[in-house]
């Protein structure tokens, strides 16, 4: 397809808080309840860190890392700059495949659109395959109103799901959970949906898989309806991609006779060719692994083979608004790998739940507050959850550069904050700093206390409890830097003797 | 932030270059013993250092706090005061950063199209302590002595933001009577990140605990880095622990000689 010139796009409406989620408290309230779970903080530190390294492995071993970084960017960046144009090819390509496609502008949308499939086909169970768009939209529970059960297949988010909890990862949405709490919540849980767990299980990894293996297989061979997302839409094919690991997907996506796909428009890819940086970008950025188990393509409809009734909803909630900003829409290059959150220093400490949405981390701090705006208090607060380190950005595969988009949100949020202590506090510093002198004037006062001070360690200093409950802070010097200079070498502009 | 691109090599003899020293706001008032001896390693490599005193701050915790705008005029003073000199010298990574990364950004939200392309020259000649000395002087071996046991953090911004490698490194293992150990997880951010170091104190706290645990672990008496922020923060942890080890940054270290040590 040939491309038209970038259309000014118009941005959309934002994305609706999902129920569980309002309300959140801002992320310094819920990294502190985070922080004191010691277990959890071991499980994470042990979790980021072995796929990190494993990450770090099959990344160095290529040769032109960069180069498909670039071309990963850049096949997104191209969909992405002619969207509407590749969403109306991809809607020709699936329907003359045979699919049905919908268009769902929000959550809302989508889940009706889903349940009017499942009802049409008279079932009061999905089978799901891991997907972080149904998480968003919050489908399970939608359909648990309406009577239907909707059965995770992944290991991971079946603890997750047989726990009542909540997923804290992209990747491994149980990565808070260590092996014996799994048993625990398998032999607790499994009975009440479906096959129990062996009395005698252990916490013996294999042994944990086969039970959850021996509770799904009945599923899978009983489910009518399957429901899942897509790593990848192929618009000149009509391609749907599905990357996974442990073959659960597999049975999804081929047992049952009606397949329901809620895609992402960010998906969209504009050609097959498209693939292969990107499919070499994600495993190894993902898993650590150099190729994952299982890639799954299908495109519409073949008779005797797979499902005969393929639907694919495209969902915006949100994502137009955030295509409309010129620097931020790059977030929506993100294929969901995870990279950013397994180097992140804050998430490594805290986990996702405080992030307030199922997309935890530093892509998380970042597209929380662009798809629903910076409203509510745990918005306002996600771009501040980072030290601006940048290794998120040195890992992401795809560069999208998350500390800029940070600061750029901050200022958003300080714009929107109106006259608050802190806009005084930095307009003040601004002022300050605009003249030398004053800045002469401030620092001898500080000597002065430098001075009155000596070497004694400052432990406490009434307002500065956030710095100092556990860092001593620094005793001011007797004399600034520019003291000195000017005792030394007179004026400061003379060059100095040699 | 940079892909990674190492500073332009001047062409004139060291001798005859013009160079500042842009002190920063935070060593002039809180630590003014790191541009002190980056004045004393510089004279000591016959580089003719001046401070123009019409300099005061780069605006990062401005711009990182949200208010970008606030910190244009901050960008304007920067151009005027430093762009006759052929380099600017800073002996902070993350200085330096926003200065090369940042202020270009604030220019064009601006609009001003004069003052972007002001920054686009002037901020290319600004060099952090390390990329100076091993890019525009060529050396490795500053002459320094400094007979302790030192282990080196190098910070996220000089890192990830500026691309200055192992050039800090390279200098320290230059330097006679050294005991260079290395520091478990160097890489990993110690948690200060400006105002990230209150408004998320916890956290901050939990990371630079571990990076203190990881100084403490290798034995040294000295911790080093190219940002003093960053060290002031390990520092304070450290020394609310009563651990003994001292912090120092990396200029300090490179300007000591055997006098020094009498
Ligand atoms: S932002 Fe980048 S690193 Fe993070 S999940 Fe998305 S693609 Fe992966």
């Amino acid at each position: 397809m040939t491309t038209t010139p970038v259309r000014p796009p118009v941005p959309g409406p934002l994305q609706e808080t999902a129920p569980t989620f309002i309300g959140m408290p801002k992320f310094p309230k819920g990294a502190r309840e985070a922080l004191a779970n010691t277990q959890q903080r071991r499980n994470l530190r042990h979790a980021t860190h072995t796929i990190r390294g494993k990450r770090a492995r099959v990344v160095a071993e290529v040769p032109h890392w960069e180069d498909l970084r670039l071309a990963g960017a850049a096949a997104k960046d191209e969909a992405l700059h002619h969207l509407a144009d590749y969403l109306v090819e991809l809607e020709a390509s699936l329907t003359a495949n045979g699919a049905t496609v919908h268009w769902a502008r929000d959550a809302a949308e989508a889940n009706a659109i889903v349940l009017e499939i499942v009802r049409a086909k008279e079932v009061d169970e999905v089978v799901k395959v891991k997907s972080m768009v149904t998480q968003e939209i919050e489908l399970n529970e939608a359909l648990e109103e309406a009577g239907v059960n909707a059965w995770e297949t992944d290991l991971a988010e079946l603890i997750v799901q047989l726990g009542h909890d909540r997923p804290s990862h992209i990747l491994v949405p149980a990565i808070h959970r260590n092996r014996s709490e799994i048993r625990e919540i398998f032999l607790r849980e499994m009975a009440e949906v479906g096959r129990p767990a062996p009395d005698d299980l252990t916490d013996d990894p294999a042994r944990l898989a086969e039970a959850a293996r021996l509770h799904l297989r009945e599923k899978f061979l009983r489910a009518r309806v399957a429901v899942s997302g897509a790593n990848f839409a192929i618009a000149d094919t009509g391609t749907l991609v599905v990357v996974e690991s442990e073959g659960n997907g597999r049975m999804c996506l081929t047992l049952p006779e009606t397949l329901v796909s809620v895609v992402g428009i960010e998906k969209v890819l504009p050609t097959f060719e498209d693939l292969g940086p990107l499919l070499q970008l994600l495993p190894r950025s993902s898993t650590g692994e150099r190729m994952n188990p299982y890639t799954t393509m299908w495109s519409g409809v073949h008779e005797g083979d797979g499902p005969q009734e393929v639907h694919v909803i495209l969902l915006d909630n949100g994502r137009s608004h955030v295509l409309g900003d010129r620097l931020g829409r790059q977030a929506l290059r993100c294929i969901r790998c995870s990279a950013c959150l397994n180097v992140c220093p804050v998430y490594e400490r805290t986990g996702g739940h405080a992030y307030g949405s199922v997309y935890p981390g530093p892509i998380g701090a970042v597209l929380n507050p662009q798809l629903r705006g910076t409203a509510s208090e745990i918005d306002k607060s996600l771009p501040f959850a980072s030290s601006l380190c940048g290794a998120c950005f040195d890992a992401c595969p795809v560069r999208i550069n998350i500390p800029e988009l940070l600061v750029e949100l901050r200022a958003q949020v300080a714009e929107e904050g109106g006259r608050t202590a802190e806009s005084a506090a930095m307009r003040a510093t601004a002022w300050l700093f605009s003249d030398p002198r004053r800045l002469t004037a401030a620092q001898k006062a500080a000597t002065l206390a430098g001075r009155v001070l000596g070497d004694r360690t400052i432990r406490s200093v009434p307002g500065l409890g956030a710095w100092t409950n556990a860092r001593d802070i620094p005793t001011p010097p007797k004399e600034s830097f520019r003291q000195w200079w000017a005792r030394e070498r007179g004026s400061g502009t003379e060059r100095s003797p040699r | 932030m940079s892909t990674g691109t190492s500073r332009p090599a001047l062409d004139a003899p060291v001798s005859q270059l013009r160079v500042a020293l842009f002190a920063t706001c935070f060593n002039d008032t809180m630590w003014p013993e790191t541009p002190k001896a980056t004045v004393r390693l510089l004279e000591r490599l016959g580089v003719t250092v001046e401070f123009p005193t019409e300099q005061t701050c780069c605006g990062q915790m401005l711009t990182n706090t949200g208010y970008g705008r606030d910190a244009l005029p901050l960008v304007r003073r920067f151009v005027d005061v430093f762009g006759e000199y052929d380099a600017v010298v800073a002996p902070s990574g993350s200085c330096v950063g926003s200065v090369r990364e940042q202020h270009p950004g604030i220019a064009e939200h601006a609009s001003d199209g004069a003052l972007a392309g002001r920054v686009a020259e002037v901020a290319p000649k600004v060099y952090e302590l390390s990329e100076f000395l091993v890019d525009v002087l060529g050396v490795v071996d500053v002459g320094a002595y400094f007979p302790h046991r030192v282990t080196y953090h190098p910070t996220c911004h000089s890192l990830r933001m500026l691309r200055v490698g192992d050039r800090p490194l390279r200098l320290l293992r230059a330097v006679r009577g050294i005991d260079l150990v290395e520091l478990p997880e160097a890489q990993e951010c110690c948690g200060f990140g400006g105002t990230f170091a209150v408004k998320n104190a916890d956290v901050s706290i939990a990371m630079g605990s571990d990076k203190a645990r990881h100084v403490v672990e290798t034995g040294a008496e000295v911790l080093v880095a190219g940002d003093n922020s960053c060290l002031a923060h390990i520092g304070g942890i450290l020394g609310r622990q009563r651990s003994g080890v001292r912090r120092m940054h990396l200029a300090e270290i490179l300007a000591s000689t055997e006098e020094d040590q009498s």
